[in-house]
């Protein structure tokens, strides 16, 4: 019996593919579980989605001419914010609406150019991600991304708590509430870069924004809530790839599913809780 | 009442001192003539409507605002206590969170807090009584707590100068008492307090009060100050008049203060 359950917990990580799929998404699973509570509490759910999909035809273009997506993602990023920056400052259009019609844009740009016949095969990933596709430079970059994140966020925890917490008054504590942002953005920009390629364009969002979702629910600590969502982004990370082992599911969907699955489960612990109390 | 009447006979060098000080957001100054000092050991009580320049001031003196005219010296950490009501009851932070927020003025930008911050904090937190709160939700301490917890943050500071908004706003009897005890300790200590405040009774018991309307109508000793005249300059001609020259406030100016 425990001879079956350990084959059927080990077989899926047989093959090398497999294997890396596990680094990548225990790598992603800590930046985003850790860096998604600020996500939250700085209000940027709706940001982070919005560039996601945004840096979609850079990533396209950039496979569609062979230099890395990287690259491709990055100018992606620097377009659509200074086309938000620009659609914003057109008199009638709020800046809510400027970026909904940009991003939408850039999305049905980027999803033409990758669906159309005439591109090779393959770019439809882009859009759900291809955990499985994983090479070794991808693993390096995201744990690259995992180590400079997690020092970030440690070097400016006060900080972003500070801001978070009393912006009005921040600057009279010496913190410039600005330059918090600015890193903050610039963490998420740089998070999103890598995640997508694993991701893909659709579901990044869910590990950046789902499993701190679900820490919020249990957690009442900066701290404690950090580590929570990490754990739960990592263990639905393998849920999911187990689910999409035995049902031959798409990996980067599987995730997603496992994630939102486990928030309404705390949604629903916590009402059942409080209906006791 | 001029505003030369800032000059008293106080031995102690001011603490912060404004001359001529006029401030505004870009456009014509929205205060201006503020000419006061503040010494070691002085509650001063900002008296004036809503809108009169309270706010401005205190962003002035806290280098938010650039002057647009005047003088301003100032120490170089002035702390804060900003209105409870308006703070984030969602935000998952401890009592102690907070107050260790105040170090983030005093250790360089790299370093965490270590022990010896978190020993300030908590000895911040233990002088405005609330040791045994320390590990508490900041969102789940009553509205008087929250209060005392950004007081601690503030010391943690360790401003000679403290600027508190409205401290009194929604605090019950007790939650009163306790507050006045905490100002006039922290005076004793030495440091000088701003309290913007909207009861007039109460700046009677403080050591100065500076009213202001768009510019400062007066600064002086409560006695000299709090008169009909003055009180009429400061809030407009609604103030009423309860025994002989002592005034009150018309009810709707108390709307969210002490009773």
């Amino acid at each position: 019996m425990i001879a079956t359950l350990w084959h059927s917990l080990a077989e899926p990580w047989q093959q090398d593919i497999d294997r890396r799929a596990l680094v990548e998404v225990l790598l992603l699973g800590l930046t985003g579980g850790a860096l998604g509570c600020w996500i939250i509490f700085y209000n940027l759910s709706y940001s982070t989605e919005s560039l996601a999909h945004a840096l979609l035809p850079g990533l396209v273009l950039a496979a569609l001419a062979g230099i890395p997506l990287i690259l491709g993602g990055a100018a992606g990023l620097v377009v659509a914010a200074l086309a938000i920056a620009a659609a914003g400052r057109t008199p009638a259009v709020g800046r809510d609406t400027a970026v909904a019609v940009v991003v939408t844009g850039l999305l049905g740009l980027g999803a033409l150019l990758a669906l159309s016949p005439d591109t090779p095969a393959g770019l439809g990933e882009l859009l759900f991600g291809d955990v499985l596709g994983v090479t070794d430079t991808d693993l390096a970059l995201a744990g690259g991304l995992a180590v400079a994140v997690l020092a970030a966020l440690a070097v400016l925890h006060g900080r972003l708590l500070l801001v978070g917490f009393d912006r009005l008054n921040a600057r009279a504590l010496g913190v410039r509430p600005a330059t918090i942002d600015g890193a903050l953005l610039l963490l998420v920009a740089a998070a999103l870069l890598v995640a997508v390629q694993g991701l893909g364009n659709l579901l990044v969002v869910a590990v950046l924004v789902g499993p701190a979702a679900c820490a919020r629910v249990v957690a009442h600590r900066m701290s404690t809530m950090m580590v929570v969502a990490a754990a739960v982004a990592v263990l639905a990370g393998f849920g999911g790839l187990y689910l999409s082992y035995y049902a031959r599911t798409a990996a980067g969907a599987s995730i997603a599913a496992v994630i939102v699955g486990v928030y309404a489960v705390a949604l629903t612990a916590r009402s059942v809780r409080a209906g006791i109390a | 009442m001029s505003a030369v009447a800032a000059t008293t006979e106080t031995a102690a060098a001011p603490l912060l001192r404004t001359d001529g000080l006029a401030a505004g957001y870009g456009g014509p100054p929205v205060l201006r003539d503020v000419a006061f000092s503040a010494r070691p050991g002085e509650r001063i009580a900002v008296l004036g409507p809503n809108g009169g320049g309270k706010t401005t001031l205190f962003r002035t003196l806290l280098g938010e605002l650039r002057p647009a005219a005047g003088t301003l010296q100032r120490p170089p950490r002035i702390g804060v206590v900003p209105q409870t009501e308006r703070s984030r009851l969602d935000f998952p932070v401890s009592a102690l969170d907070v107050a260790l927020m105040g170090t983030l003025t005093t250790i360089p930008w790299w370093r965490r807090p270590g022990r010896a911050d978190r020993d300030r904090a908590r000895r911040a937190l233990a002088d405005v009584g609330l040791a045994d709160r320390a590990d508490r939700t900041f969102g789940d301490l009553s509205g008087g707590q929250r209060q005392r917890v950004l007081v601690a943050r503030a010391l943690v500071q360790d401003a000679p100068v403290l600027l508190l908004d409205e401290p009194y706003v929604g605090l019950d009897t007790t939650s009163v008492t306790l507050l006045d005890d905490l100002l006039a300790g922290l005076a004793a200590q030495g440091r000088a307090l701003l309290i913007a405040t909207h009861d007039v009774d109460q700046a009677r018991g403080w050591e100065r009060v500076l009213c202001l309307n768009r510019r400062q109508i007066a600064f002086g000793a409560p006695d000299e100050v709090l008169t009909r005249a003055t009180l009429e300059a400061t809030y407009g001609a609604e103030v009423v008049d309860l025994t002989g020259d002592r005034c009150v406030m018309p009810p709707h100016h108390h709307d969210h203060g002490a009773p």
